[in-house]
């Protein structure tokens, strides 16, 4: 029998569509459908000053804004062949380990709600209520922030904030504790999440997986220890990895994601270094307000940036960051003009919904929800 | 950190490893290579891009195991055409290397290298739905984002950023 699931189904998390051939309870065969939600974001893009792309790249995955905003940039700060001041760095870290734990919060708390414990979501929620407190903090957005520009920073972080994310971090890791205190024994939680949707690591790799779905089949790798950008190789921190492979593996991997991570915005808190934000490439950057005011040079460039925007240097450059779900991976073509003449989006959920398929071929019908939840997926960024 | 000017010298680049291994297997197959921005790119003869992948990832010096991404770049209207643009990543190394195959616009089509990386299966349907890149030998070469009924390709430049009216 063919049943079809979504692209309305709850548990979809958006829009997806999977044809699951059935054999009474068990799954011969699952094909995903998507694209329900695609808009054409590259295209846009072409059609786009650099800085204007920015923005665009808040929509992709609108779970982990930071991190889509902190890729993009990094690739046209590579193009462009910027340094960027250590300040900067280290708020983009920050702020991104803080997205890791706003993102990993909504998964546990939707998957956890998909697979019948619902009083996780409601503490999820009101942690990551103050996570983006803290962005709005910062950016003036709660969610679709672009804090990053390309250069540095929109703005210099306001009086405050950096006590805020201290009081944040201070009470945070008890909270995981209430988390893993609902979840991690919980017998009815093990017998939903432990030996279901198993995948191997050969398979996973073969697959295109990465990320918590790829650490929790054993291997070992993650883009902010082994390729660091942004600073990541002056931040101490081990990278979870589950030798499982099912759905419990990838569970624990990210809940422990989330106490390393905010151990990183505690070290990011306490060696934040002095200085600006922005580096200096007066062409590229938009002056401060003041000076803009107040000196002709600085009004000049501002009003040729906004107006013609900035031509950068032909060339190609594949810059790929460490987000949520996996890799996330930006290439971005130039042709030596002020729009990109390409601008591509690796997607981590992508690669990773391809695995699904593997994880649950001859398992339960009711295992696909916890398969589809612990992949983390986000129709957005499979889309675009 | 200055821009440096690109390496497209291969007698240069002869020693980075991916490089060196497709030399030694066949010369043919590589039409050239470009270093630029700390990245590595390899032109790869049209044919032997199956042959290459597979090489590759089964280097066991050095393997370039994972297939991260594979897009395609139009530079439409030179010929040839259409680039398309595989990005492998060497876990064990920590490595990433950039394959590219050139094709001309008129019926762009190259072997699929699903075979070699299950993982190619969405990332060729995608060029081909937003492309129009055909690719020989995929189990199920269908459009992957737009509707199964949708005319024209449209990351092609040739395509309006509003679409037709």
């Amino acid at each position: 029998m063919i049943l079809n699931m979504g692209p309305h189904h709850p548990s979809t998390h958006g829009v997806l569509r999977l044809l699951l051939e059935i054999d009474g309870e068990n799954i011969v065969r699952i094909m995903p459908d998507i694209g329900y939600l695609h808009t054409g974001i590259e295209k846009t893009c072409e059609a786009k000053f650099y800085q204007q792309v920015v923005p665009l790249t808040d929509r992709i995955d609108y779970l982990c804004p930071l991190t889509n905003n902190l890729c993009y940039v990094l690739a046209v700060e590579k193009l462009l062949g910027l340094e960027i001041p250590p300040k900067a760095q280290w708020m983009r870290v920050m702020l991104n380990e803080l997205t890791r734990i706003n993102s990993h919060l909504i998964w546990l708390g939707t998957h956890a709600l998909d697979i019948g414990a619902m009083t996780v979501f409601l503490y999820c929620f009101r942690e990551r209520e103050d996570i983006l407190r803290l962005f709005e903090m910062v950016s003036g957005q709660r969610m679709m922030t672009s804090y990053f520009r390309i250069g540095g920073l929109a703005l210099e972080p306001p009086l405050g904030f950096f006590e805020r994310v201290q009081d944040f971090a201070t009470r945070f890791p008890s909270k995981v504790d209430e988390y893993e205190n609902l979840l991690t024994g919980n017998p009815i939680w093990g017998m939903r999440t432990k030996g279901v949707a198993r995948i191997t690591a050969e398979d996973a790799v073969a697959l295109g997986a990465s990320g918590p779905t790829l650490r929790g089949s054993g291997v070992d790798f993650d883009l902010r220890r082994d390729m660091p950008y942004s600073s990541y190789e002056k931040f101490k921190f081990r990278v979870p990895v589950s030798q499982g492979g099912d759905v419990f593996a990838r569970y624990a991997c990210r809940v422990a994601e989330m106490r390393e991570s905010i151990a990183m915005v505690q070290q990011a808190l306490d060696g934040m270094p002095e200085g600006p934000i922005k580096a200096v490439a007066p062409k590229v950057i938009l002056p401060d307000r003041e000076m803009m005011k107040t000196q002709m040079e600085a009004l000049i460039y501002h009003f040729k940036i906004i107006t013609e925007g900035f031509a950068v240097p032909a060339g190609e450059v594949y810059q790929a960051v460490e987000s949520p779900r996996g890799e996330m991976g930006y290439y971005v073509v130039s042709d030596g003009t002020a729009k990109p003449y390409r601008v591509h989006m690796r997607s981590a959920c992508l690669a990773n919904l391809q695995a699904l398929p593997t994880m649950c071929e001859g398992r339960l019908l009711a295992d696909v929800v916890a398969a589809i939840g612990s992949i983390d997926i986000v129709l957005g960024e499979i889309d675009r | 950190m200055p821009l440096q000017p690109a390496i497209t010298d291969l007698e240069e680049l002869k020693n980075h490893p991916a490089v060196a291994k497709l030399l030694a297997w066949n010369p043919a197959a590589v039409e050239g290579a470009k270093f630029d921005r700390d990245e590595m790119s390899i032109y790869v003869e049209r044919s032997s891009i199956r042959d290459v992948c597979d090489l590759l990832c089964q280097n066991t010096d050095f393997p370039f195991n994972y297939l991260a991404d594979i897009t395609c770049v139009d530079w439409f209207p030179s010929e040839p055409r259409f680039e398309v643009v595989y990005h492998l990543l060497s876990h064990s190394k920590k490595e990433r290397v950039r394959l590219k195959v050139r094709l001309d616009g008129s019926s762009p089509a190259l072997d699929s290298v699903t075979p070699v990386w299950p993982a190619a299966n969405y990332f060729e349907r995608e060029v081909f739905d937003l492309f129009g890149v055909r690719f020989a030998g995929h189990p199920y070469l269908r459009r992957l984002l737009m509707p199964e009924d949708w005319e024209g390709h449209p990351l092609r430049k040739d395509y309006p950023v509003e679409g037709y009216r």
